[in-house]
């Protein structure tokens, strides 16, 4: 992938552009992800029935492609709706999806790190 | 406050009337309505719309946004400037709070303007939101009940 790419979708984005995590319509829980490291860490503290709430409205995906500018993981985070995951479930697929797309933005196959 | 209390029943009424039920002449009235219009005790005068008659079919929600207390005030004034928010207060209680209601269009349309607007404004902790879904009773304060000694 073109650095430049890799960098677009890992920066941080201003705070008005940044995922606010809900439990329903209008109730706020006072987390938010401003970049894609951040939002797999929040992934692992926020309740999972916010994760149940954006996932199913697409609003992950929807923040991924338009804010971090990731159609790729965007797509993938589609997928998951199909298989009807919730809870802690949910979070662990999730959490899989976005740290292994992280990591490979991080490091891309090809990469030697010393 | 007896001609304002008059006023408050029935905006459209002469001052005419109004100085006939005081005893005054219908020049006091005028001169002292005008005095308070000047001085914006008397705000504005409007029309009051059953809304659902004339067929808007907007949702109203009551948000509590817990903030930091150093933000409390501007995310009050933000809150004011945006014209989906119809009421702002604030409040002194455990925690600083402004209370605000909302209107919008349906339940999706309220969710973009609390997630879009009203979370990333700088020192918004949380914010728990209720969608109304009956109304018992809506009115104003009013001199009058003040004047009869309903003390509210």
């Amino acid at each position: 992938m073109n650095p430049d790419t890799s960098s677009r979708i890992l920066r941080t984005v201003p705070r008005e552009k940044a995922f606010y995590f809900f439990t329903s319509i209008g109730n706020y829980t006072g987390t938010s992800a401003a970049s894609l490291k951040e939002f797999m860490e929040k992934i692992n503290e926020v309740n999972a029935k916010s994760l149940e709430f954006h996932l199913y409205r697409g609003d992950f995906e929807k923040w991924v492609s338009e804010a971090l500018e990731d159609a790729w993981l965007a797509g993938e985070i589609r997928r998951l709706q199909k298989f009807g995951l919730a809870g802690e479930a949910l979070r662990d697929q999730l959490y899989l999806t976005v740290s292994r797309r992280l990591k490979r933005l991080v490091s891309p196959p090809g990469t030697v790190q010393f | 406050m007896k001609i304002l209390a008059a006023l408050q029943e029935d905006s459209r009424q002469t001052y005419t009337a109004i100085a006939k039920q005081m005893g005054l002449a219908h020049s006091t009235v005028y001169d002292r309505v005008r005095k308070m219009e000047q001085q914006k005790v008397i705000k504005n005068y409007t029309v009051l719309v059953d809304l659902e008659k004339v067929g808007f079919k907007n949702i109203l929600a009551m948000m509590t946004i817990y903030t930091d207390p150093k933000e409390t005030e501007s995310v009050a004034e933000k809150l004011a400037e945006a014209t989906e928010v119809l009421e702002v207060y604030t409040s002194l209680s455990d925690e600083l709070l402004v209370m605000a209601k909302v209107a919008a269009a349906n339940q999706d349309d309220l969710h973009d303007f609390v997630a879009d607007y009203v979370a990333p404004l700088a020192g918004v902790l949380r914010i728990r939101t209720s969608i109304i879904t009956r109304r018992l009773k809506e009115t104003h304060f009013l001199i009058s009940s003040y004047l009869k000694g309903l003390h509210l």
